[in-house]
């Protein structure tokens, strides 16, 4: 029998999180560290199928010896580090983080925005009504994506699962600058004339829903989008002979979207065309 | 403006159609069901069971094709049960189960991540196997290099670092070419060769014709290149090799796998992790479908039907009487019905009017028929056919159940959707033909199927639905429930001790037997067909969603053929091969060579490719020549409004 | 890769320049944008799409690329533009009358009208400045500065002449006991002859014979910080550099001085420029580098004739290529790269994606440049002004060397005197002399008016009150001081300067110059500079003490929580105002 790739093994590294003695494999970020001692930190450009974007900065947390806050998502730890993740200049960062982005942006489709706004106090409103924006008015241009980029923090996870991460499309890229910068094909030009091939994989990422399934936008436009109805069911494509796995999101009998588990060692919740779309034919009764 | 139709989406059946007096009408499920297996018992009683064929389904589950060759075996009495595999991978099994004693693709995708090399033959994985695709640009990205050997620069060559540009039907002498180069360098692994195959000398002599400068003539492909990927291959630390259709679908699918097994051998790139051989599949369960025994030759487990340890064992698990012989797959059973051999089928959703090569030949030996039964989720083509038409659950979203994929993991099929009212479970209805037939069949859930097909086949034996559930999904081998077996196969071929390595390896001396359909000044263009990215086989799934990428049937031209034609992009031109004639728009495509034209068999109702296709079918594995038929051009006369 | 490109095609011109490029790769992106902008003055789709084809770049990237540089438009627009400086030197020397001139005269500034405002660049001791470009076979660049509306009207109509051959000045010129500014104004800077009969290349022979272990020692124990702002040890950084085991290493020098107020870099470039190369060749071979890349900010276009000059000259005498000065093994060559407008870019990771054709976005650090920076590989990065004290130690010898300045801050050092100051330019002291003693060097503010305060440091640093004018310009006293040095700027207020509205430019100008990569700052920028107008004009929001404290929040988040460097400072300069300035008492009035 030959040797199986099972890497180095791993040494622990011991830090102090919060006050508390902890040790963690070496090459774990502060934020595995908080996960496996159940804490819980917000985080938004975060995603588990992605190198870290450290862009949104939700996540910041307090190093000792550091001048300034750090990204916990992407920190690795050193030994001796002491980590504090709920100190007052923590609280002040994230709250102001929040307020920031709550008003340039949409959040009204962000998963837990609302309870970490109350949980720091954060109140957008606080920057006036004159402060600007970044609402726009959302972009059909296709029968299967709906983007809405007034919802847009500029996470960079549609653009990583497009580019060399994933997909190797290429599709879209971070254009202009500052805060006129904005996802983008070339030139602006539609959807169907880019290099999109609709995998859906820069949906499966996007934290705000600004990136969303036509047949979502649709449903939650009429009305009928209703997610406490739903139940989630994991099983496999069948376009190919690879074996994908497909998250059937089901409302009343029918699919209304399809999602891929990102723990699947054959997709990393990554989908094609075929798998994310092509499942109309077996409810066409 | 085009004046074809586009394809209308299918739509799901839910009440059972009998044929009366020439005529589809609906029925109950009883007066269907007492239908189908009347019909069954008529012909088996009047023709002996071998008038019987069973087209199993490889898109369905494990399950059901588990339950559909027992039906065939235990129920029927014969071995004649098949999948549309045979359209597809069935010279993969072949192949590898010839030489590895059993036919998967030997590494997992996470080897595919961590190899060094990788080629990919006769697949255009980007379009076809986008997520396989990922796993091949995360090497490639890691620093690996790709080499993509295709008649046509295709997206995935267009990722390549080498991409090698060989005739259509040049495999053997390319592959060949490529192991003359790599024992003539001495890169041959020499203590693998020894240790782990037999044949070798008998192979050399059958590659020595094979020079570069002769290869080169015959391939096209520059010798320089030719030497570059055996070297690359043969010096590899891990180098992988996967091919898809562009290699099976031929009629001498079979030899041109084993001609690139034998590469593999020669340089020790199986069994080992990182290293290996790997056919891509088409259809999401063809792999199982195979391991279930929904082949004519082998039973569940890829064990072999004629050894009689074997029947008895399954004998005493079903209470059946096994014929210890092979019987015909899909290929024999089209000639089986020609002749009027065969006279009975059970087609479980499976569309051979239009998936096989040479529809208009298919369509005449269906008619032969005296009982069609066609279990699908839609009318299609075949089940219009049909005597009997009974509407099934889809097997993917409506049933519980596994599949297998690619790396022959195994991996759970969930219900997450009720089936439309009137429409029943692939197995209930097997069941309830079944009981009609006389046999004491209960309704099994999924997973009552699965752990009696464990207990049958050792692969199996270690995964239980709720061990699946825990580890997402099992690649097999997998014989306990207390262990994992290695991601790769054939391990065991590096053994030191001879009794653990077991049976060697052999090495395929095969010969190079050029495409069937000729090339002539009358059908001077040489036609293959392949996917693209949105759309699947012959779109009776695919059409069901509206896709920015579909631009329907075309036929792709090289931007020198278009010029010689006389013909510009959207312009309908005809389509002539020896079997018939179609039209379809031109498009232009600066990845093809000139003489070299493609199509798809996405659009059948719009544009019926396998009209023109050849039916020349491998012998061993009996897969048609999709891949290279002789055609003519026509520009058609301007039409006078 | 299989690209997908847009169904349009290049012109003619666009084709031919871009086709100059065939077999190269992406970190040629830059370039060749440049090429394009150079030939037609705008890049268009046909043009980008071509770029994209010849160097295999996805064509949504490459517009993110180019969409990140305010010098390329990716609209039309006429061959001729003249940009127009309105940053903080200018300001205070009548920018803003100039640009109402401009408007009543050519129209708004835009596209249409041939002008555009743009931020400093970099001739603060002659402003106010314009720069002419003129797209064409052979583009044109006319530096006006100072200037006037007249002049900017007429060239605008006319279009530039080439490259103007005014020589680089500084006050000092010819003074003794100058080290780095010893050459500049004096000698002919396109003579390497001049040069070397001035002491040129001799401390890269006493580098060759020390071999990169003694280099890298004579400048660790000269306690050489840098002077591009961050005050970082260069030897501790070369010799991080030096040790990693994988190859190659590169050397980057920074040269996008963009820091409004700043100007000393272009000087030394403009006016010894052979100093520069023989500087990055030394620390090529400390560094073990075999490849240095000199980063120039784009709009410095007699820098970048004078620097490309430089290079050729000194590869023909082989000071760059093989086995340099018959060196058996050292090989080193250098390229320069064109920055295009974008202040970030000076960020020592950012200017490595922009020199790799990607978006100029900082980097998260760790890793540290030393261990991944260009290409992923070790790389130094030094600014101009810190290279060229190189040769000073190793003709001087350390030793000497830190008996100029001071114990913690050795060495000269140049400051950029601007503002309303008599004698604007760049003055070489040593470290230690005292604000006052700079200001009078400079010839005080101009006469009959009163020091209100002084910009140390650029738009990242802070303001100094005329009651402070005895703070040694030290590192470690500007830190003790809680303000900066940065990058040497010295920028004078006098009591006719209007604090209100050079604030609001700084606030602009990093709202202008944020990437936009992590929120505090791109719209923490935003919310400060909208504040700061409520605060300015008098229209609080609820009260200005309100506005005051959101400002100070928004600056705590900028300074804890961005990513680089730009964010964290963007709050300083104005902090200081407030605080210690006492504007926060006069905008709550």
């Amino acid at each position: 029998m030959t040797i199986v790739e099972i890497g180095l093994p791993k040494r622990l590294v011991e830090m102090t999180l919060d006050g508390e003695s902890v040790r963690v494999p070496e090459g774990a970020t502060i934020l595995d560290a908080c996960t496996a001692k159940g804490k819980s930190i917000p985080t938004l450009c975060y995603g588990d199928t992605l190198k870290p974007a450290n862009a949104c900065r939700v996540c910041m947390v307090e190093v000792e010896g550091s001048r300034t806050l750090v990204p916990s998502c992407s920190r690795k730890v050193e030994p001796g580090m002491v980590v504090h993740t709920d100190s007052e200049r923590t609280q002040h960062s994230r709250k102001l983080v929040l307020e920031l982005l709550g008003s340039a942006t949409d959040l009204s489709t962000t998963p837990h925005v609302d309870e970490w706004m109350s949980a720091c106090g954060a109140d957008p409103s606080r920057f006036g009504p004159e402060a600007e924006t970044k609402l726009q008015p959302t972009i059909v241009d296709n029968p299967l994506y709906v983007r809405d980029y007034g919802k847009c923090i500029m996470c960079y996870k549609c653009v990583d699962a497009c580019g060399d991460q994933w997909q190797n499309s290429f599709a879209i890229s971070v254009a202009g600058r500052g805060f006129d910068s904005r996802i983008s094909t070339e030139f602006s030009t539609p959807l169907p004339d880019s290099a999109c091939v609709y995998c859906g994989n820069c949906i499966e990422v996007c934290p705000t829903g600004a990136l969303s399934f036509k047949r979502e936008h649709d449903k939650r436009e009429d009305g009928t989008w209703d997610e406490s109805a739903q139940t989630q069911t994991t099983t496999v494509c069948t376009f190919c002979g690879v074996g994908c796995n497909l998250t059937l999101h089901v409302q009343d009998n029918e699919i209304v979207k399809v999602t891929s588990p990102h723990e699947s060692t054959v997709t990393h919740g990554n989908l094609c065309i075929k798998g994310r779309f092509g499942w109309q034919h077996v409810q066409n009764r | 403006m085009s004046r074809r139709k586009k394809t209308e989406p299918y739509v799901r059946l839910t009440q059972p159609l009998v044929r009366d007096a020439g005529i589809l009408r609906p029925a109950t499920w009883d007066e269907a069901l007492d239908r189908a297996a009347e019909g069954f018992r008529r012909n088996v009683a009047k023709n002996g069971p071998d008038a019987f064929g069973m087209f199993s389904c490889a898109r369905a589950t494990n399950e059901m094709n588990y339950m559909a060759q027992k039906f065939t075996r235990a129920v029927i009495g014969t071995n004649n049960v098949d999948s549309c595999n045979r359209t597809c991978h069935a010279p993969s099994v072949a192949g590898l189960a010839k030489v590895f004693g059993s036919g998967g693709g030997t590494s997992s995708y996470q080897e595919i991540e961590d190899a060094d090399l990788i080629v990919l033959w006769g697949s255009n994985a980007r379009e076809a196997h986008p997520i396989f695709f990922q796993h091949v640009l995360k090497a490639v990205n890691k620093g690996a290099k790709l080499y993509v050997v295709d008649p046509r620069l295709t997206s995935t060559g267009r990722w390549a670092h080498k991409w090698l540009r060989l005739n259509v039907g040049t495999d053997i002498p390319l592959a060949h070419a490529i192991a003359r180069e790599i024992i003539a360098s001495n890169l041959i692994n020499r203590s693998f060769i020894e240790r782990a195959t037999e044949g070798f000398e008998e192979f050399v002599k059958a590659v020595e014709p094979w020079t570069l400068p002769v290869a080169e003539l015959e391939t096209g492909v520059p010798a320089e290149l030719i030497r570059e990927l055996a070297h690359a291959y043969a010096k590899a630390d891990r180098g992988q090799l996967s091919w898809t259709l562009g290699i099976t679908e031929h009629h001498n699918g079979t030899d041109n796998v084993l001609s690139l097994i034998n590469l593999a051998l020669l340089t020790g790139q199986v069994g080992r992790y990182g290293a290996g051989l790997n056919p891509l599949r088409g259809q999401n369960n063809v792999q199982g479908g195979g391991d279930m025994g929904a082949i004519p030759d082998r039973m569940p487990g890829f064990q072999d039907i004629t050894d009689p340890d074997v029947t008895a064992k399954f004998n005493a698990a079903w209470g059946s009487n096994i014929q210890a012989r092979k019987g015909w797959n899909l290929t024999q059973m089209l000639e089986a019905m020609e002749r009027g051999d065969m006279t009975t089928v059970y087609i479980i959703g499976e569309n051979p009017v239009q998936s096989e090569a040479d529809c208009e030949h298919t369509i005449k030996r269906l008619s032969n028929l005296d009982h069609i039964v066609v279990q699908d989720i839609f009318l299609t083509k075949t089940a219009q056919m049909a005597h009997v038409v009974l509407p099934a659950a889809a097997a993917w979203c409506e049933t519980d159940g596994t599949f297998t994929n690619s790396e022959r993991r195994v991996q759970r099929v969930r219900k997450a959707l009720n089936p439309p009212e009137g429409a029943r479970d692939d197995i209930e209805i097997m069941s309830q033909i079944a009981e009609r037939l006389g046999a004491p069949w209960q309704h099994m859930t999924g997973e009552k199927v699965w752990d009696e097909l464990r207990s049958l086949s050792p692969l199996h034996t270690g995964m239980s639905y709720q061990r699946l559930e825990e580890l997402g999904g099992i690649q097999w081998p997998c014989p306990s429930e207390d262990s994992l077996e290695p991601s790769f196969l054939h391990g065991r071929l590096w053994e030191e001790d001879p009794v653990k390595r077991g049976m060697p390896a052999t090495f395929s001396p095969v010969l190079h037997s050029p495409p069937v359909d000729e090339l002539t000044e009358e059908f001077p263009y040489r036609l293959t067909t392949g996917r693209r990215l949105d759309s699947y086989n012959t779109g009776v799934q695919s059409a069901g969603f509206e896709s920015p990428l579909r631009k329907g049937e075309t036929l792709d031209l090289s931007p020198q053929d278009a010029e010689k034609l006389n013909v510009k992009a959207g312009e309908e031109v005809q389509i002539t091969s020896r079997r018939g004639q179609i039209q379809a728009p031109v498009r232009i495509d600066d990845g093809l060579t000139p003489g070299l034209v493609f199509m798809t068999f996405h659009f059948p109702d719009e544009i019926d490719v396998n009209i023109i296709t050849i039916e020349a079918t491998c012998p061993i594995a009996g897969t048609a020549e999709y891949k290279a038929a002789a055609i003519r051009i026509d520009k058609l006369p301007v039409k006078v409004a | 890769m299989d690209l997908k490109l847009l169904d349009v095609e290049p012109t003619e011109a666009e084709r031919v320049v871009v086709d100059l490029f065939t077999g190269m790769g992406r970190d040629q992106l830059l370039p060749a944008l440049h090429a394009v902008n150079d030939r037609v003055g705008w890049i268009s789709q046909g043009a980008l799409n071509h770029i994209c084809r010849v160097l295999h770049v996805p064509p949504a990237e490459a517009y993110g690329v180019a969409s990140f540089y305010s010098l390329f438009s990716l609209s039309e627009r006429p061959a001729k533009i003249t940009h127009v400086c309105v940053d903080l030197a200018c300001q205070v020397n009548g920018a803003k009358a100039l640009c109402d001139r401009l408007t009543d005269e050519l129209g708004p500034a835009g596209a249409k009208s041939g002008w555009l405002r743009s931020p400093c660049l970099g001739v603060c001791e002659k402003a106010p400045a314009a720069l002419a470009f003129e797209a064409g076979e052979v583009a044109k660049e006319q530096l006006l500065a100072p200037t006037h509306a007249g002049e900017v009207i007429a060239v605008a109509a006319a279009g530039p002449s080439h490259v103007d051959g005014e020589r680089a000045e500084v006050p000092q010129a010819g003074s003794p006991g100058l080290r780095l500014l010893k050459r500049v104004g004096v000698v002919d800077p396109e003579s390497l002859d001049d040069y070397r009969a001035t002491g040129g290349y001799h401390a890269l022979r006493t580098a060759l014979l020390l071999g990169p272990s003694g280099v890298i020692r004579e400048v660790s124990d000269a306690k050489l910080m840098g002077r591009g702002g961050a005050a970082f040890p260069t030897g501790r950084k070369w010799d991080a550099t030096a040790k990693q085991p994988v190859r190659p290493h590169y050397l980057v020098c920074n040269a996008d001085e963009s820091e409004p107020g700043t100007f000393k870099d272009r000087l030394l470039m403009e006016g010894d420029p052979f100093a520069v190369i023989e500087s990055m060749t030394i620390a090529g071979f400390a560094a073990g580098c075999s490849r240095g890349y000199l980063y120039l900010r784009g709009e410095y276009p007699r820098a970048l004739h004078l620097l490309r000059n430089a290079i050729s000259k000194a590869r023909e005498r082989n000071f760059l290529g093989e086995n340099i000065m018959g060196h058996e093994g050292f090989s080193f060559d250098i390229e320069i790269r064109r920055g295009a407008g974008a202040y970030i870019c000076g960020e020592e990771t950012a200017i490595f994606n922009s020199i790799e054709g990607f978006r100029g976005e900082p980097r998260s650090k760790p890793p540290f440049p030393v261990e991944k920076g260009l290409f992923g590989k070790p790389t130094v990065v030094n600014n101009v002004e810190t290279l060229v004290n190189v040769p000073v130690i190793l003709t001087e010898g350390c030793e000497a060397y830190t008996r100029v300045g001071t114990e913690g801050s050795t060495g000269p050092k140049l400051f950029c005197l601007s503002g309303n100051v008599s004698r604007p330019g760049v003055y070489e002291v040593p470290f230690g002399t005292t604000l006052g003693e700079l200001l009078d060097l400079a010839g005080g503010v101009p006469p009959g008016r009163e020091l209100r305060a002084v910009l140390l440091g650029g738009a990242a640093g802070g303001f100094v009150r005329p009651d402070e004018l005895d703070l040694p310009l030290t590192l470690e006293d500007a830190r003790a001081a809680g303000t900066t040095l940065g990058s040497g700027v010295v920028l004078v207020l006098d009591d006719t300067a209007d604090l209100g509205s050079f604030l609001l430019r700084i606030a602009a100008f990093f709202r202008d110059e944020s990437c936009g990569q992590c929120v505090p700052c791109r719209i923490g920028t935003v919310r400060q500079e909208e504040a700061l107008h409520r605060l300015v004009g008098k229209r609080p929001l609820s009260t200005s003490a309100a506005d005051l404290q959101l400002l100070r929040e928004v600056g705590q988040v900028m300074r804890d929580s961005s990513i680089c460097g730009l964010g964290q400072t963007a709050w300083n300069a104005i902090e200081s105002a407030l605080d210690r300035l006492g504007y926060a008492e006069e905008a709550a009035k």
